[in-house]
């Protein structure tokens, strides 16, 4: 048994949902290789290298593969992957748009969003937005997986794997990048924070997420968001939470005029603590908090600000 | 322009799922169907392109149980031209539903897929991407605006940390994101229209795909169930029960 992860990364650093990756793959076998495919990416091979578990960091660093488009990428992945049983990597935007194209390469299935492994060809997902858990058998030779970050801890450091590059290339013009509009925060990532609190539609208008920040500001809070808020503009897309969102899971979950739709809860029903702050006692969202308080988010939000 | 949309009809988006009895599966019988809400978004898309004069003719494929004809008469009802039912009883995972995908783009000479990103039942997030694996069709996925012009399209995609812009040669593969349009409501002219409009049945085995899937389900639970905790009456009481109880602050 063979294990290829792939990193995920912006070629200068290695994103942390890596590492729960690395420690799905460590749960299939006792070491794995990892595949650093980029431009520029040393720094990332560094510290992909220190994980503890990895065995090889396999480099691909070419101009072509500057900003990872998968018309590029995937031919990669499935060429070095077709001598591995399993091929893994994070279940972010990133990952989901590259593996199915590598697994249909492979002619092979994929698993996808899985959040337990059984053993070497037993995986568990949820389905239907979380409202039932599968376990899959797979019986591909080669077995193409995605991973939820959420469900894995991170590998640790203190490793000291061998670096090997590849040469192989795909200069490929099917796709051209453009250019990319990315948020910058100071806060934590919303999927790595442990503490997320998030606004919807009862937060009424963009302005108003001020009064959320300053509790995130407190209690080093991630900020998200239901789809409702998104889609009236409020903030941006990537602070969605949901079936079709970001999928979290912190320590605490705040829910600030949210009434809890089941694509909403899908994304943060793993939360450890939640907490619900809605007008609307019979809200749906109170039926999974731990504790809710009953109030108009206005006059709550400051209050709570204060006394923190 | 040829436009493909694949759609698949799925539990309505809305209904609370059961588990059946025996762990083999969800519940299925009485409960209300839908177009899977991504393909609806696609169905809309491919409908506006041509409004703009952009497509000639928007064909929707769905590959199922007759059951699906519903689907696909929705959709025609919403504007697209003609319907093609690939009719199975068997589950299609999404290589054998790419598979036939494949041969259809091929035959149809299609310029342009638009899929939904995601089904809403299996949550699976591939089909698109092994489509253009297959065809060697490039692609954009999760797309919240699109764009054609001469030859190529431009998307802008939905990615964790805020958008990311691409620019495609055609023909191209594209899937929707929730942002990308509000689909429109079927007019009833419309909907008596789309009664004359033609719906092609053919089998996998006619389109040369063999239905089948080296991965199976093997139980389906339900997951652990949350129970709701207490109502707090104030805020105060709200950051003592979190400081001495959940101890999370
Ligand atoms: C295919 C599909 C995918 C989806 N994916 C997602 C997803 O990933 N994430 C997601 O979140 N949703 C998703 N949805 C949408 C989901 O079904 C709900 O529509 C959405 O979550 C509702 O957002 P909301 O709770 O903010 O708005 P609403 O349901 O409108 O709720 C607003 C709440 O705010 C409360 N409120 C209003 N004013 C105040 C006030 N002053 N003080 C206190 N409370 C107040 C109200 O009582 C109400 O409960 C999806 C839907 C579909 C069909
Ligand atoms: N049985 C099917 N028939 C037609 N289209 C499908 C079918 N299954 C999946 N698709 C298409 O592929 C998209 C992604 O599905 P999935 O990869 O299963 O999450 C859907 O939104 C549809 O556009």
């Amino acid at each position: 048994m063979k294990v290829l992860i792939v990193a995920e990364h912006d070629n200068s650093s290695l994103k942390a949902c890596t590492l729960n990756t690395v420690a799905a793959g460590l749960k299939l076998h006792d070491q794995v290789d990892v595949l650093v495919a980029g431009s520029d990416c040393q720094q990332v091979v560094d510290q992909a290298a220190v994980i503890q578990g990895v065995d090889k960091v396999i480099v691909a660093d070419n101009p072509a593969n500057a900003h990872q488009l998968p018309e590029a990428i995937a031919p990669l992945v499935a060429h070095i992957g077709k001598d591995y049983s399993h091929i893994l990597a994070p279940a972010s935007t990133t990952g989901k748009n590259l593996m199915p194209r590598v697994a249909a390469l492979l002619d092979v299935g994929q698993v996808s969003d899985i959040i337990d492994i059984k053993s070497s060809d037993t995986f568990v997902r949820p389905i239907y937005a979380g409202n039932a858990i599968a376990t899959v058998l797979s019986e591909e030779a080669i077995k193409v997986i995605t991973v939820r970050m959420t469900a894995f801890d991170e590998a640790a450091e203190g490793g000291n794997a061998e670096v090997v590059s590849s040469d192989f290339v795909v200069n490929q013009e099917l796709s051209t990048f453009v250019g990319e509009d990315l948020s910058v925060s100071e806060r934590p990532e919303l999927t790595a924070a442990t503490v997320v609190i998030s606004g919807g539609r009862g937060m009424q208008n963009g302005e108003n997420f001020v009064l959320l920040e300053k509790i995130a500001d407190k209690l080093g809070a991630a900020i998200g968001a239901s789809r409702a808020a998104v889609d009236a503009g409020f903030v941006p897309n990537d602070m969605q939470v949901g079936q079709t969102g970001k999928i979290v899971a912190p320590e605490l979950y705040i829910a600030v005029g949210i009434s809890g739709a089941i694509q909403h809860l899908a994304g943060m029903k793993e939360s450890r603590v939640i907490v619900a702050i809605n007008k609307d006692p019979d809200a749906p969202i109170f039926q999974v908090a731990d504790y809710g308080l009953v109030a108009d988010l206005f006059q709550a939000l400051p209050e709570l600000e204060s006394k923190l | 322009m040829k436009i493909l949309v694949p759609i698949k009809r799925v539990v309505d988006a809305y209904v609370k799922v059961r588990v059946k009895s025996d762990n083999s599966g969800i519940e299925l019988t009485n409960t209300k169907m839908s177009i899977n809400p991504f393909c609806e978004i696609a169905v809309e898309e491919a409908i506006r392109l041509k409004e703009q004069g952009k497509a000639d003719e928007v064909i929707v494929v769905s590959i199922g149980t007759s059951a699906s004809r519903e689907q696909i008469r929705t959709a025609l009802a919403l504007g697209a031209d003609r319907g093609i039912l690939v009719e199975t009883e068997l589950e299609a995972r999404p290589l054998s539903v790419a598979k036939i995908l494949k041969v259809l783009v091929e035959k149809e000479g299609i310029d342009l897929v638009i899929l939904g990103k995601q089904s809403i039942d299996s949550d699976n997030n591939q089909v698109g991407q092994m489509l253009a694996a297959l065809t060697g069709f490039p692609q954009g996925t999760f797309a919240c605006k699109v764009e054609v012009d001469n030859g190529s399209i431009v998307v802008t995609r939905e990615i964790d940390g805020g958008e990311q812009t691409v620019s495609l040669k055609l023909p191209a593969v594209v899937t929707t994101d929730l942002r990308l349009n509000e689909p429109r409501y079927a007019s009833l002219p419309n909907i008596m229209k789309a009664k004359k409009k033609p719906i092609d049945i053919v089998s996998p085995e006619e389109i040369g795909v063999v239905v089948e899937s080296k991965i199976k389900t093997l139980r389906v639970e339900a997951p652990p169930q949350r129970t709701a905790g207490i109502i707090v009456a104030s805020v105060d009481e709200l950051i003592a029960k979190l400081k001495s109880e959940a101890r999370v602050i």
